[in-house]
């Protein structure tokens, strides 16, 4: 009789740890979703990086203080700044319409260079060229003054704050031909570009390096002093935004990320915080 | 004899609950797409979303037969590709292979099942596309590239599953072909390999839900345009990949049409799903 009663003994204890193991799943769970002071920031992922740098930072010198920087595109840092979510909202397009309500500050400018292969000799573009090659029109780099291959243009997916600043700078009502190739991120385009000598595509200025080059526009070299005396065309402010005046917290990140420690910080990262005043 | 009886319940019904909640979590995903998702389609018209050429949320054009095209050329191609490796490692391993060499390969192969996609995507854009674009031309992100990736993805399933079918035949089917004095590979060619049909076809179709399925590896090689490829050189996006590029800013509209493409995907592999388990069970 005795060996049967066991089998519900070994039994309860399996049940007993489930039970254990379940309350320490609450217990993290609710230890993630603990409300401490901080702050929530959320938007462009063309910022992100940059907000990440500025909020280690500051954590190091504020004990205490939790910065949260989230990602998911500048219309969701917009939305997420309209509706109070986030704290901050990150953009890396300037406001239209209804949008400028919110209270906003640039915390910084980023140029946009138009990048080809480093063996491709084609230096200069103009706009409309630029233009040309993105709606289908200029198909092979003959045209040019490059070889005889066909253009392999890169663009940005829909929704990203570079493509739409790249549709206002340079597109303006023309389409992007749908059979541009398509990648999500900076990175995956200056890799395919640095890869492929026929290859052509758009990424953040400070992003440029060795691998690709950036073509000058209009006879302009792409650099951070020709975008700060404006001589360079393509550029997009970095936006902080919140729904109303910030305060407290917020108001104290904020002025971190505009005064010189903060500014110096964004400068070394690759971004122009010239004649942004806080 | 109750404390036993009582003893014996707890856990039947603790295994019950959590049973429910992995089928709960389907019906969860399943209800949610849905609910975000049909708006949308019934907004844009179903036929003008499935048949519609022209894809750009943020000019409010929801169409996704580009993508559907691409799915399915991408896959036929992996298909093409994959199967003829896979059916004959899996006829070797079952039939001609010695022991310590098929204990050595099995593992191997099912290795091959547990590389993140993402390395396979990763090893794609660094070897194949470059290759493509330098002996074949074009700009080398291209369904062939998706197609070689996929085969190589979908090798484990088809291999594994074809292997088990020809070895769960009955030994009676090879000895009975032996004594009538055929050949090992007349014995294989028509008798293990038609017997074992129902088997094999479950394992490509898996196979190919695999590869409709798949999404980080396809996004890396395939360059993602959207419009209808003129040849296997050409770039082209599958509906997989449309969510993916495409999910880290979507919101609104553009966000629900990615939910409404994850239907159509959602049909399809319930579809490829059914079709695999009814071709494993019509013997």
């Amino acid at each position: 009789m005795k060996k049967p009663l066991k089998r519900p003994i070994f039994t309860r204890a399996k049940v007993v740890f489930v039970l254990i193991f379940s309350i320490f799943l609450l217990i993290f769970l609710t230890g993630c979703m603990r409300n401490s002071s901080g702050v929530i920031l959320a938007g462009s992922t063309s910022v992100q990086p940059f907000a990440e740098v500025l909020s280690e930072e500051y954590m190091v010198l504020h004990h205490g203080v939790t910065i949260d920087v989230q990602g998911g595109g500048s219309a969701a840092g917009i939305l997420a700044a309209q509706s109070g979510t986030a704290d901050i909202g990150m953009s890396s397009r300037s406001l239209a319409g209804d949008e400028t309500k919110l209270w906003s500050v640039e915390i910084a400018r980023d140029g946009l260079a138009i990048v080809i292969n480093a063996h491709n000799p084609v230096v200069n573009l103009t706009t409309e060229q630029v233009r040309d090659i993105y709606s289908g029109k200029i198909d092979n780099w003959s045209t040019l003054g490059g070889s005889k291959d066909q253009i392999h243009v890169f663009t940005r997916e829909d929704g990203s704050g570079t493509r739409s600043s790249f549709e206002t700078l340079v597109m303006g009502k023309t389409e992007i031909n749908p059979r541009t190739m398509v990648e999500d991120s900076n990175g995956a385009i200056r890799q395919l570009v640095g890869d492929d000598p026929d290859a052509i595509g758009y990424i953040s200025l400070g992003l440029v390096d060795k691998t690709v080059k950036a073509v000058e526009l209009n006879g302009v070299v792409a650099s951070r002093e020709h975008v700060i005396d404006g001589s360079y065309g393509l550029s997009r402010p970095f936006l902080f935004m919140c729904k109303n005046e910030p305060t407290g917290l917020t108001k104290a990140f904020i002025d971190f990320t505009l005064s010189d420690q903060g500014k110096q910080i964004l400068d070394q990262q690759g971004l122009i915080t010239t004649g942004i005043t806080p | 004899m109750k404390l036993k009886k009582f003893g014996e319940r707890i856990p039947q019904s603790l295994f019950f609950l959590i049973a429910l909640s992995a089928l709960s979590a389907l019906a969860l995903i399943t209800i949610f797409i849905f609910i975000e998702g049909v708006p949308l389609i019934a907004k844009v018209g179903f036929f003008n979303f499935i048949f519609g050429m022209k894809w750009a949320p943020s000019l409010g054009q929801y169409g996704i037969f580009p993508m559907i095209v691409g799915t399915v050329l991408v896959t036929v191609g992996a298909v093409i590709i994959g199967v003829p490796i896979a059916l004959c490692c899996s006829i070797f391993l079952a039939e001609f292979a010695p022991r310590q060499l098929s204990m050595l390969v099995r593992p191997a192969i099912q290795l091959l099942a547990g590389i993140p996609s993402v390395v396979y995507g990763f090893w794609g854009l660094i070897f194949i596309v470059p290759a493509i674009r330098n002996y074949l031309g074009g700009p080398g992100l291209s369904i062939l590239a998706g197609s070689i990736i996929l085969a190589i993805m979908i090798l484990p399933t088809v291999i594994s599953i074809s292997e088990v079918s020809i070895l769960a035949l009955p030994p009676l089917l090879k000895e009975g072909a032996f004594a009538l004095g055929a050949t090992h590979w007349q014995t294989i060619r028509s008798v293990l390999l038609p017997a074992a049909k129902s088997g094999i076809l479950a394992s490509i179709i898996l196979g190919i839900g695999r590869a409709v399925g798949e999404t980080m590896a396809v996004i890396m090689v395939l360059g993602n345009a959207v419009a209808l490829p003129s040849s296997i050189l050409d770039p082209a996006r599958t509906l997989t990949t449309n969510i993916g590029i495409e999910m880290g800013y979507a919101s609104g509209e553009h966000q629900q049409a990615l939910f409404a493409t994850g239907i159509v995907l959602l049909v399809i592999i319930m579809i490829l799903n059914a079709s695999a388990q009814y071709a494993i069970r019509r013997k």
